[in-house]
C-alpha cells in the first residue's frame, strides 16, 4: 500500500475488519447517503496508506468508513464526520 | 471444508497462522506459484483470499493480499504471486522468500467475491493478467465438483508466454470454454488481431448465460472497470458482476 494516490479494491477490507466483526463483511450492502449509489461493502474504493484506511463511494467519493490499526487497537469510524469507535484486539 | 465457510459466514475468528513455503514454481517470466503448509487450515472456497504478513528484524511489518489459487486441500494452499516492478512485498514472495521459511497468513477471508460449486448456473469468468489467481481456483473446484454448469473463461494476457495454469485451462475439458485474447503478441495462427477486450470478446463468451448468471472480474484496476462496464453496457444486470482489483 505505499501508493496513497491509487485505490485499493473493497475486498482487502476483510483482513482488517475480521478482527473486530464476527460476520464476513464484504457482501454488507451500504447505501450512499450522498449520491444514493448502492451496492456490496467490496465495491468501495479503499486508499491508505496503512496504517490508516478509508473506504470510499466509488460513486462520488463519500467516506463510507475509516479504520485505523494501532498497536493494541482499531479505531473505526462509520461515515464522513461521524465519531470514532476504539475496539481493543490482540 | 470448514462448516462456517460454507454458511457462507466466517463466525470463527480469523487469526494469524505460520504459513512454511514448501514449493516454489514459475508460471510465466514474472509470476511464481508457491505453495504453503499452513497448520490447522480452515479450508476455504474458491475465489477467497489470504492477507499475508511479513516481519522485518526491526519489527517493520507488511501486510498484502493473495488470492487463493487452488481450492481446498488439508493444510497445502496455494498462491499465485505477480511479481510487481519496485513493489514492497511482491518481488520478495516470488524471488527472495527461501523455501522452508515461514510467514504469516490470515483467513480465509472474504465472502462477496466467491463461487460456490453447488450453484449450478452458467459462470463468465474474465481474467486480466494475474486476475487469473481466484478464477483458476473456481475452475479448479468447478472441474472437481463434477458439476455440469457451463463456465467459460475469457482471458487477457500480453502474448503466449505470459498464461498461468495453461496445465488446468487448455486441457480441451467439455465444461470449461476458454477465450485467450491476446492483447499484444498473439501466438502463430491466432485469428483475431491484437488488442484490449472489447465489448464483442465479451458478447460472445456471455451469450450461454442467463440474466441472473454470475459474472467474475479480476484483474488490474483498469481492466476491471472496462471489462465491467462493457458487460453493463451489453445489458447484464450491475448487481450480477462481481469484480476484484488487483491495483
Ligand atoms: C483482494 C485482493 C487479492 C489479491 N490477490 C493477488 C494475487 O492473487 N496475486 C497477486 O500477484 N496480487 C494480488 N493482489 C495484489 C497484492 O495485494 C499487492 O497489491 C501486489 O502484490 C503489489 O504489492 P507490492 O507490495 O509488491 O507493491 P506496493 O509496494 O504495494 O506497490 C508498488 C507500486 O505498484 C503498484 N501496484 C500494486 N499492485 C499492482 C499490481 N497488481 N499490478 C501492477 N501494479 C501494481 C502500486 O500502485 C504501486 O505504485 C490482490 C489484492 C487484493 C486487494
Ligand atoms: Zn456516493
Amino acid at each position: 500500500m505505499a501508493d496513497t494516490t491509487a485505490h485499493l479494491d473493497g475486498n482487502c477490507l476483510a483482513g482488517p475488519l475480521s478482527e473486530i466483526l464476527s460476520v464476513e463483511p464484504t457482501a454488507a450492502w451500504w447505501r450512499c447517503p450522498q449520491c444514493a449509489r448502492s451496492g456490496p461493502l467490496a465495491d468501495l474504493h479503499v486508499y491508505g496508506p496503512e496504517p490508516g484506511l478509508t473506504a470510499r463511494c466509488p460513486g462520488c467519493a463519500h467516506v463510507a468508513l475509516r479504520l485505523v490499526r494501532e498497536e493494541g487497537h482499531i479505531w473505526l469510524s462509520m461515515g464522513g464526520s461521524a465519531g470514532a469507535f476504539r475496539f481493543p484486539v490482540a | 471444508m470448514a462448516r462456517a465457510a460454507e454458511l457462507g459466514r466466517l463466525t470463527v475468528a480469523v487469526i494469524w497462522r505460520r504459513a512454511q513455503l514448501v514449493e516454489r514454481r514459475p508460471q510465466n517470466a514474472t509470476a511464481r506459484t508457491l505453495v504453503f503448509s499452513v497448520p490447522g487450515w480452515p479450508g476455504h472456497l474458491p475465489g477467497q483470499h489470504v492477507d499475508v504478513r511479513l516481519t522485518a528484524d526491526d519489527g517493520y511489518q507488511a501486510v498484502r493480499s493473495y488470492s487463493l489459487a487452488a481450492p481446498a486441500d488439508g493444510d497445502r494452499i496455494e498462491l499465485g504471486v505477480q511479481s510487481v516492478p519496485d513493489g514492497e512485498v511482491s518481488p520478495y514472495l516470488a524471488d527472495a522468500l527461501p523455501v522452508g521459511m515461514d510467514v504469516e497468513v490470515r483467513g480465509p477471508l472474504g465472502n462477496w467475491f466467491v463461487w460456490r460449486p453447488a450453484a449450478g448456473e452458467p459462470v463468465l469468468l474474465v481474467a486480466g493478467g494475474s486476475g487469473i489467481v481466484p478464477l483458476a481456483a473456481m475452475v479448479r473446484a468447478h472441474r472437481a465438483s463434477g458439476s455440469d454448469s457451463a463456465l467459460s473463461l475469457v482471458y487477457s494476457v500480453r502474448g503466449g508466454d505470459d498464461v498461468w495454469y495453461r496445465d488446468h485451462l487448455d486441457d480441451g475439458h467439455p465444461g470449461l470454454d476458454v477465450r485467450f485474447l491476446y492483447t499484444r503478441k498473439p501466438p502463430p495462427g491466432s485469428i483475431r488481431d491484437p488488442a484490449r477486450i472489447s465489448a464483442a470478446d465479451l458478447a460472445d463468451a456471455a451469450a450461454g448465460l442467463r440474466p441472473s448468471s454470475p459474472v467474475y472480474v479480476c484483474g488490474p484496476t483498469g481492466f476491471v472497470e472496462t471489462a465491467a462496464d462493457l458487460l453493463t453496457g451489453l445489458g447484464r444486470d450491475p448487481a450480477t458482476i462481481r469484480t476484484e482489483r488487483f491495483g
